[in-house]
């Protein structure tokens, strides 16, 4: 079987870089991304669940 | 240059490696080793109190045993242990200066000292309530804080882990992307630091609260925050050892990854959806509604959980493809059979990526369905199933690593080669047995955290199956191989330090690729290939897996009867 070699990296003078190779390529805008999805899908949804259980008389 | 005196090259890797990562490496590494034997102890000691015949120790010493082990091995030995992770894969295989060296003692000291302050807490007695610390339930203030000043250390070790892909970056010290296993790095940090955040957010008041400046703490509120930490900690493991996977894979067998986008995509979808699983320890509560415990534990989820996947085929078809190329290509199976099954970095490993999806992974994602969770909420199933991931998958892999990485760092050779071959088969097999005597057992019914499952003294009593009774016993039996691996590898590493030989200078090998420039220091995939072993093993794991799933909805069919 053929075996290509495929560096990713796109050094290659001229070559764009793959839109999602650019988003795995940008450690800030992943941690951004770890950070908000969970926080909005977990933690807040859930603080607003929370909240507004009506509390006993 | 000044910086350059900072580095020694590596004679058996090849790696350029900047001294005050070296040490900080060394030192975070020795510190988890310390405490998972401190914390393995008192794991034996539970175990052996739960066997029904054994009944070690007493109620009181029970719970605090108990509170010990959650808390000395699931945050003490495995977070120092990936900051050792986070440093190595910044670091040595970015072969670049780590940032701020003395932020990394800061690190160390204030996790040390957290985790020593919380221990002294426990073993005072007055703070039994487990590593989840649920409210009502209070501990003494230094409780908590000892865990606060540990999760700031191990925040900062996150930071530093950025800063030195910041600066690899600015000094172009490699090209292209990160190499795999430092971007699998990378997606622990970034849980990491979502985890230490939302534990800060709900152990703070908890300590204002302990030390009587808060009224009250919600119950529900506490359990929803503090899983968001309790929870994500589970996936900083996943991440991290599924990184110590490709790393092994690239240094035993030279194998590079199939395919990098497949496999970073996967880490991708780790970012995005490991971490709302934390819904899955909220399944059975109250108040929270039911689209919110299913779009976080399945929907979005099951994405994660197919990142799992794509990894556990990427992994062993990476071995594969490595090994058929240097001619193992007779049948289906050669390349398995003909692997390094003596050597404790390979066993481990391979045991890790077996046992973590078949005990941890096929558990996990059944428990993880609201439906089904109710038959084993608060169970032994559930240490069962989390045995079956932070032991045999993540403790094991990290053990599996060690065995390279030590002999390496120290220039030492290993103290006990003999015993060291044994090691994982002897650690892993009764660990992966006591998962499943566990999990046995809370099919059965019988709870987690439950000094007597005879009632002895109490005023209502239940009768188990003699069934449940066998299991413990065995649970107990398990356990003690168990423990006799995991003192094996403690003994190994000490020994190793103390007392290993010094490596000779190997001969120069000329012209052979060094592990530096080998996959795991370099990004690129292997390109086209076919694995059909691992197509193999991976569909019986999907068979596993279906049955598996339907057997437990036709149990949770049987609990309640309809006429
Ligand atoms: C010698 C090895 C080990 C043995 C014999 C052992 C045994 C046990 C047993 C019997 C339980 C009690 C279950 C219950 O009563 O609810 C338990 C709980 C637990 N174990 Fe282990 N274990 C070992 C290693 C580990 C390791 C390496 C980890 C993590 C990396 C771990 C994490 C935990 C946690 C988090 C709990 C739950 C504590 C709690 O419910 O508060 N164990 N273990
Ligand atoms: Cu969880």
């Amino acid at each position: 079987m053929a075996e290509e070699e495929i560096k990713t990296g796109g050094g290659d003078a001229g070559e764009p870089i793959p839109f999602m190779q650019q988003v795995l390529d940008n450690p800030f805008l992943l941690l951004f991304l770890g950070i908000t999805v969970p926080t909005v899908t977990y933690i807040i949804w859930g603080v607003m669940e929370v909240a507004s259980i009506p509390v006993a008389q | 240059m000044a910086i350059n005196r900072q580095f020694r090259t590596c004679p058996d890797t090849g790696f350029k490696i900047h001294l005050p990562a070296d040490k900080l490496i060394k030192w975070n590494a020795v510190t988890a080793v310390v405490f998972l034997l401190i914390g393995g102890i008192f794991g034996l000691a539970v175990a052996l109190t739960r066997w029904p015949e054994v009944h070690l120790l007493d109620a009181d010493l029970f719970y605090l045993a108990l509170t010990a082990h959650g808390l000395d091995v699931l945050l003490v030995w495995i977070i120092f242990f990936e900051v050792a992770i986070l440093y190595f894969a910044s670091s040595v295989l970015l072969q670049c200066r780590l940032a701020t060296p003395w932020l990394g003692w800061v690190a160390y000291i204030l996790m040390l000292v957290g985790a020593l302050i919380t221990n002294v807490a426990v073993l005072r007695g007055d703070s039994s309530v487990m590593f989840t610390s649920y409210v009502p339930m209070k501990a003494a203030p230094d409780f908590y804080l000892g865990i606060i000043l540990f999760a700031v250390g191990a925040l900062l070790a996150c930071f530093i882990f950025l800063g030195t892909l910041v600066i690899a970056k600015n000094e172009k010290t490699y090209e292209g992307s990160i190499p795999l296993v430092t971007f699998g790095a990378l997606t622990a940090a970034i849980i990491a630091i979502f985890t230490i955040a939302a534990g800060a957010i709900i152990l703070i008041p908890t300590l204002l609260w302990s030390v009587g400046y808060v009224g009250s703490i919600d119950t529900v509120m506490y359990k929803v925050v503090w899983w968001a930490m309790g929870h994500s900690s589970q996936q900083i493991n996943v991440a991290a050892h599924i990184s110590v996977w490709y790393a092994l894979a690239a240094i035993l067998f030279g194998a590079k990854p199939l395919s990098e986008k497949v496999s970073r995509t996967a880490f991708l979808l780790y970012i995005l959806f490991l971490q709302i699983a934390s819904a899955h320890h909220l399944l059975v509560e109250p108040g929270l509604s039911s689209e919110y415990k299913i779009f976080n534990t399945s929907y979005a989820l099951y994405l994660a959980v197919l990142g799992s996947m794509i990894h556990g085929l990427t992994v062993p078809g990476a071995v594969e493809h490595a090994q058929r190329k240097k001619g193992l290509n007779k049948g289906m199976f050669e390349w398995l059979r003909k692997a390094p099954w003596g050597n404790p970095a390979f066993s481990g490993f391979a045991l890790s990526v077996v046992m973590f999806g078949f005990l941890g992974g096929i558990s996990g994602v059944m428990m993880g369905a609201e439906q089904l969770n109710i038959i084993i909420h608060n169970t032994l199933y559930v240490p069962g199933h989390f045995h079956g991931t932070v032991v045999v998958g993540t403790t094991l892999a990290f053990m599996a690593l060690a065995y390279w990485l030590v002999p390496v760092l120290w220039q030492r050779e290993l103290f006990l080669p003999g015993l060291a071959k044994w090691q994982p088969y002897l650690f892993g097999i009764g660990m992966g047995l006591a998962s499943l005597f566990m999990m046995g057992a809370g099919t059965l019914g019988v709870p987690r955290r439950h000094w007597d499952i005879s009632f002895a003294d109490a005023t209502l009593s239940h009768e188990f199956p003699a069934a449940a009774y066998l299991m413990m016993g065995m649970n107990g039996v398990a356990a003690l191989i168990g423990g006799i691996g995991g003192a094996i590898f403690v003994l190994n590493m000490v020994g190793t330090l103390l007392l290993g030989k010094k490596k000779q200078p190997a001969p120069a090998k000329a012209e052979e690729e060094t592990v530096a420039q080998g996959p795991i220091a370099v990004s690129g995939s292997a390109g086209a290939v076919s694995v059909p072993g691992t197509f193999t093993l991976a569909l019986i794991f999907l068979v596993t897996f279906i049955l598996y799933y339907f057997v437990n909805w036709n149990y949770l069919a049987g609990v309640w009867g309809l006429s």
